[in-house]
């Protein structure tokens, strides 16, 4: 038998020095390309600064009113962010009390989505009756839009634990507290941090209602008191500034989610 | 030998209330402490029903069922059972899913903090025999899936149960690495004091393996033949190839046959 010997595996033709990552790029282009077109077809509509502003305008807004913008922006972070921590507090704990049981769960899931279906701006005024304009309701209201996602995705992890792996415990003699920290409770946390990027989306929607019907200060009583002003570029402003908090926020709440559960993407994780 | 340690007694099992499926009926079967028995039969026929209703699992709606002397009502703490798909968690190690039962077991849990290290050179041993050496820190999911069912075994057998029950442990695995497998349980067998239930679909296996080969009947399952393996122990591979072991296996492949046609 003749032994070949195989040849070292010839060094692959060596990389362009310079190469652009069009994917990595394509967000920042593709929202060039975005206020690029705003921009055109403003002006070529010729539609006045009172009605549509161009982008350039609103830019210009936010520089000239910068300190009320930067200040407001702070508060509804604030009140959003709060209001988001009362959500996971309050959502991973009734999450965790309805994925306990079949029968707490199919009991209680009717009454939630019950609940979820009332539109949250209705229960602004109540909060207001109850706890004053500011502050309090738009956490309030920040935390009530939010939590239902949370407590519907933690429940749903608890209760849909596979009967084989429940059997395997079982076997071993599991109480059911033991079977909830072993299975239900890891196997629940993909779902509750992926409701994490969700929730804080809704949480951003609370906090700017309640502000707009019922607060002195924060983004949303910013753009009603400048939409009665006609000031429409700095109503744009309030606009973009919501729109990079809600963007930053879900950044991160995808980065937590990636660091705190990378099994769950084990596909993923291989290369 | 004075009680068996597992005794099912007539009984009938249907699965999702009245007019669901009736699994296993007039199921009898005995198991003596120490001995090997292992259950074949058509797909379908209730085995792993069987095995589950020895755990207690499930309780059975009619008839009764025995282990260590007591009437099982609810899951038996006695057994370590290694379940026919590998159920490993993936968020754990393959170590520390091998350590689960310890965390579960009565005996185990409260010793598990201070003997820790005993613990994992234990399961590191067991890791070892099966062929997996170096594989434990690996989640389960970078395993191949006759990797997951060998990491699966050392699961079931590092409580040290008394009764070890496997539901086609082997299934998804090479002929030589089943081979080597074989071995390791029948070594097993042999070092200590564990009665052995062994549900499978090779009959090779079961006749190399077992002292009693149980054959179910199409389902609803019951069993309609005991065969007592003449082989002495211990038993080698060799064995595989004389004409008496492979007579044997035919006599059962045609019984087998016959439930399945008479389905
Ligand atoms: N959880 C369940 N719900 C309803 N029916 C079931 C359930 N588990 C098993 N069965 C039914 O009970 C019968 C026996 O099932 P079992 O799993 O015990 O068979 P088996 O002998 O282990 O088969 P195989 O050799 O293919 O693993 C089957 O007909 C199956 O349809
Ligand atoms: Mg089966």
């Amino acid at each position: 038998m003749t032994t070949t010997q195989i040849a070292p595996p010839v060094a692959t033709a060596p990389k362009p020095a310079f190469k652009l990552n069009w994917v990595q790029l394509s967000p920042v282009l593709y929202t060039i390309g975005l206020f690029v077109i705003w921009e055109i077809g403003v002006r070529l509509s010729g539609l006045p600064h009172t009605i549509f502003p161009t982008p350039t305008r609103v830019f210009e807004a936010i520089v000239q009113y910068w300190s009320p913008i930067w200040k407001n922006s702070l508060q509804t972070l604030y009140t959003t962010v709060l209001g988001f921590i009362i959500a996971i507090v309050a959502g991973l704990g009734i999450g965790l009390f309805i994925g306990w049981s079949k029968t707490i769960y199919a009991g209680l899931y009717p009454i939630m989505v019950g609940f979820n279906a009332i539109p949250k701006v209705a229960l602004v005024p109540i909060l207001v009756i109850w706890f004053g304009i500011g502050t309090v309701p738009a956490v309030l209201t920040a935390f009530l839009i939010s939590f239902f996602p949370i407590v519907v995705n933690v429940a749903t992890g608890l209760a849909t634990i596979e009967p084989e792996t429940e059997d395997v415990l079982r076997a071993l003699g599991a109480k059911k507290l033991d079977i909830m920290l072993k299975v239900g409770i890891p196997r629940s946390m993909p779902y509750f941090f992926g409701s994490l990027k969700v929730a804080i989306t809704l949480a951003f929607v609370g906090s700017v209602v309640s502000e707009t019907v019922a607060s002195n200060s924060g983004l949303g009583n910013m753009m009603a008191s400048a939409q009665s002003n006609f000031n429409v570029p700095l109503v744009f402003a309030g606009l973009l500034m919501l729109a990079i908090e809600g963007i930053v926020m879900y950044a991160l709440m995808a980065w937590v989610e990636k660091r705190m559960t990378g099994w769950a993407h084990r596909s993923t994780m291989s290369n | 030998m004075a009680t068996p340690l597992v005794s099912i007694e007539n009984v009938d099992m249907r699965y999702g209330g009245p007019e669901g499926t009736l699994a296993v009926s007039g199921l009898d079967l005995k198991i003596n402490r120490g001995e090997f028995v292992a259950v074949v039969g058509p797909s379908g026929c209730g085995k792993s029903t069987l095995m589950k209703l020895t755990t207690g699992l499930h309780i059975p709606q009619s008839g009764t069922v025995i282990v260590a002397n007591s009437q099982v009502t609810k899951p038996v703490s006695i057994v370590g059972m290694a379940f026919q798909n590998p159920t490993m968690l993936p968020w754990r190690t393959t170590l520390e899913n091998i350590l689960l039962p310890l965390e579960i077991v009565e005996r185990h849990r409260h010793r598990l903090r201070a003997h820790k290290a005993d613990y994992i050179a234990k399961a590191e041993a067991l890791l070892e025999t099966v062929g997996l050496k170096g594989f434990g820190e690996k989640f389960p999911w970078q395993l191949s899936g006759g990797m997951q069912q060998r990491a699966n075994l050392c699961r079931a057998l590092i409580h040290e149960p008394e009764l070890l029950m496997l539901d086609e442990p082997f299934g998804a695995l090479d002929a030589f690495t089943r081979e080597e497998l074989w071995c390791v349980i029948r070594d097993l067998h042999a070092s200590q004091d564990v009665t052995i239930a062994l549900v499978t679909h090779d009959l090779r296996e079961s006749v190399f393996l077992a002292d009693k080969v149980v054959v179910m009947s199409a389902r609803p399952g019951r069993i309609i033949s005991e065969h007592v393996v003449p082989f002495e122990r211990p038993r080698q591979l060799d064995l595989l190839y004389e004409p008496a072991f492979n007579e044997m296996v035919q006599k059962l492949h045609g019984e087998i046959a016959t439930a399945r046609a008479a389905a």
